[in-house]
């Protein structure tokens, strides 16, 4: 049924005329429903190039009569997640942290919208199941630095710790003693810290150890070495220390000190994101 | 030159129109009893109500799509137990193999939703239209006003019995009574409109037009169940070496020259896929048994034994021709893949209710938190952290305890709550973090990995359940 064409006369395939070194082209025409298919194809081409983006020009691809562009989708998509959230996000700007975990429905889109705030803005440092690592603190601990109740929390996340861009950020400043300390002073208070956690250490350092200690630490570390929130003065007398807790480690924080620092998150995150990320952060295991 | 040789040869073979005629017998009897049972039964099952609580729907027969869940009478099913509904599709494809090789095209014939409401449609058909001579004399007579009308009827008749159908489907996945009201004041999902839209006009043309074409074209399953026959299975059948040959005039060729087929055609003419059975076994037919019935009331009609038109296997009917004795029909459906097919058939049955009954009063499962495997605590215990998942199955919100089994040293807190007591909302799944601390320098603390049980308790009826899980110790 579709073979060449033939002549109706001759009973001879249909030829184009064109004829090359005795070789005939007989004339094959594609079925109709090919070729339709072909031109619409080309007028939906034509269609698609004004309507969508399509020639590449210097600095941007022609923009097309629908302006659209897959930004725009993902801008849209995004802002009607957020409108479809804003009430929520307005009951947990106004709410009292310690009373969200009291709304069931609130309390697990906090959860849900801090976990995925944590992943994207602190797993970097904090590691992503909040184990932190050494100089970036463990949020899963009952051990905090400047405290760990919920506002405790939003507070470090708002201001940060130490940074220059914010006022608000916590600030605490512990001299690098190997400046103007003898090395077998240093030792000495090394050793006491040593003995403050329960580690093993040189009792002969201790009697200078404590003299030292008492002349330059306990206005922030306390006389039984717990440590104050309000410093930021860490605990020396727990299993946990940021910086590591052996006698290498103790002495190299006392003789140049650690000032680690953290970003202010309020010029990066919404109100509404930072409490999810604190009350995320609470629930980890450690919140007071 | 003859046009009609260089023609190209037509691409299908039109549509012969089959009307068949009325029938009555033992086989039409168990048809319409069928068909009013299985059409009850699909109509009547939505609008089954059973009370499972206030939290839960309170419809007997529901696939809660949107909540992923499936209720059968006293039966839930959640999306993880989904091999329940696997193993009684199974089961339904099991028993189509038994039946198929036992009986034949038993399920084409009776039990098919093509063949039910195609004999529905029929039945209308033969109400508005009349029986097979008068349906011949309306279709080959020119169009008039009581023809036009007769058809319209027809249509409309057959258009009310598609919407029903299509309808009732989608009462099978929302509580019918709401969405009975939301679809009549168009205020029910487009979903909805368009499954009843889509199933309206199958059903129309599938049941009204296409009819045995869907038999013998579309549908896989004759070609499929062929596998499944064998010579022992029942196919209706002609008892040629009876029958032949055959003849009107009886008293012109003398009857003992005939055999006792007398050719009335009454066989041909109910044949709903319009074949005549007497040409042998043939691909169209749905085994229906009609011109069973028919040629049986002809018989007994002149005085001879019925079953000139009967079910038989093919072993049988070879048998019979050379006129050798025959096995008993009962021994020669019970062979080796009849009892297979039984015996698989039972025995996945039995494995679904031996899983449903022992299905556990409470389910939970503990996901171990690994980054990091242990929290090294202020005052020197580790602690580990897990993800328990509680489902509460019941029509209303508990309370659920977790808690270790065993005397151990360990100690157990839920994240949220003071004391280890947690609600969980009605037929929901609860997410709680749970710690599990070991003091310091205990063996626990100390060790690597350690096996610990952890018991989720229902509080309201005092059911438990125990699962194990590890404790990462420092030394881990």
């Amino acid at each position: 049924m579709m073979g060449e064409k033939q002549d109706p006369k001759t009973a001879e395939p249909e030829t184009t005329g064109h004829v090359w070194d005795g070789i005939r082209e007989y004339n094959n025409p594609m079925p109709r429903w090919w070729l339709w298919t072909l031109y619409a194809t080309i007028v939906w081409g034509i269609g698609y190039m004004i309507l969508y983006p399509a020639w590449p020009l210097v600095s941007q691809a022609t923009p097309g009569l629908l302006g659209y562009s897959s930004r725009g989708e993902l801008a849209h998509t995004l802002e009607e997640f957020n409108e479809r959230n804003a009430p929520l996000d307005a009951a947990l700007v106004t709410a009292e942290l310690a009373d969200v975990h009291a709304d069931a429905n609130l309390m697990e889109y906090a959860l849900r919208g801090g976990a995925a705030v944590y992943q994207a803005h602190c797993s970097q440092c904090h590691g992503s199941g909040g184990n932190g690592a050494v100089g970036y603190p463990n949020l899963l601990d009952d051990d905090w630095l400047w405290g760990g109740s919920l506002e405790d929390i939003r507070y470090t996340v708002v201001h940060g710790i130490r940074n220059d861009a914010d006022e608000g950020a916590r600030f605490s400043q512990m001299p690098a003693y190997g400046e103007f300390m003898e090395d077998e002073q240093i030792d000495g208070v090394v050793h006491y810290v040593l003995s403050l956690s329960g580690q093993d250490h040189d009792p002969y350092a201790l009697s200078l150890g404590a003299i030292v200690y008492a002349e330059n630490c306990v206005s922030c570390h306390g006389e039984d070495g717990r440590g104050n929130q309000a410093e930021g003065a860490p605990n020396l007398t727990d299993p946990i220390w940021l910086y590591g807790g052996s006698e290498d480690a103790i002495r190299e924080s006392v003789a140049y000190s650690r000032h680690g620092v953290m970003p202010n998150w309020n010029t990066r995150l919404t109100e509404a994101q930072i409490r999810q990320v604190a009350i995320y952060v609470h629930q980890l295991g450690g919140g007071e | 030159m003859n046009t009609a040789e260089t023609e190209p040869p037509r691409l299908y073979a039109p549509r012969e129109p089959i009307f068949p005629r009325r029938v009555a017998g033992m086989f039409r009897t168990v048809k319409w009893w069928l068909l009013g049972i299985l059409l009850g039964i699909y109509y009547i099952v939505p609008w089954i109500r059973w009370d499972r609580g206030d939290a839960l729907p309170d419809q007997a027969v529901l696939v809660d799509l949107a909540h992923r869940r499936f209720f059968f009478f006293w039966i839930e099913i959640w999306p993880h137990e989904f091999y329940f509904v696997g193993a009684l599709l199974i089961m339904a494809g099991l028993g189509l193999f038994l039946f198929t090789s036992v009986f034949g095209r038993v399920w084409c014939g009776y039990a098919c939703p093509q063949t039910i409401w195609t004999d529905l449609f029929i039945l209308v058909e033969r109400w508005i239209e009349g029986d097979r001579n008068r349906r011949i004399k309306l279709w080959k007579s020119p169009m008039t006003v009581t023809k036009a009308r007769l058809r319209v009827t027809k249509w409309a008749v057959w258009l009310l019995i598609s919407v029903a159908t299509g309808g009732a489907w989608i009462f099978y996945f929302a509580d019918a009574p709401t969405l009975l009201v939301n679809f009549a004041t168009l205020q029910a999902h487009p979903i909805a409109y368009s499954t009843v839209g889509i199933l309206t006009a199958t059903t129309f043309v599938l049941g009204g037009f296409m009819r045995e074409q869907v038999c013998t074209y579309m549908c896989p399953w004759p070609r499929i169940q062929a596998a499944m026959m064998d010579e022992n299975s029942l196919t209706v059948a002609y008892r040629s070496w009876r029958g032949e040959p055959r003849g009107k005039h009886r008293k012109a060729h003398g009857s003992s020259d005939l055999g006792d087929c007398i050719d009335c055609n009454a066989c041909v003419a109910v044949c709903p896929v319009g074949i005549d059975i007497r040409d042998g076994h043939q691909v169209e037919c749905i085994g229906c048994a009609l011109c069973i019935d028919a040629c049986d009331d002809v018989m007994t009609r002149i005085g001879k034994p019925r079953g000139l038109i009967d079910y038989m296997t093919l072993v049988d009917e070879n048998l019979q021709t050379t006129q050798s004795t025959m096995k008993d029909l009962i021994r020669r459906l019970f062979r080796l893949r009849v009892i297979l097919y039984t015996l698989l058939w039972c025995g996945l049955g039995v494995a679904i209710l031996v899983a449903l009954l022992n299905r556990p009063e409470i389910e939970f499962s503990i996901a171990p938190i690994r980054s990091p495997l242990y929290v090294t605590m202020s005052d020197g215990s580790i602690r580990n952290s897990y993800i328990v998942r509680v489902q509460n199955r019941n029509g209303e919100a508990r309370q659920f305890r977790i808690g270790l089994a065993g005397e151990t040293a360990l100690t157990i807190r839920v994240e949220g709550v003071d004391n280890l007591t947690t609600t969980i909302p009605a037929d929901r799944t609860g997410i709680k973090r749970v710690h599990v601390t070991a003091p310091a320098g205990s063996d626990a603390a100390t060790a690597g990995q350690l096996d610990i049980d952890m018991v989720v308790e229902d509080t309201t009826t005092a059911a438990s359940a125990i699962k194990s899980t590890s404790f990462h110790g420092a030394g881990s």
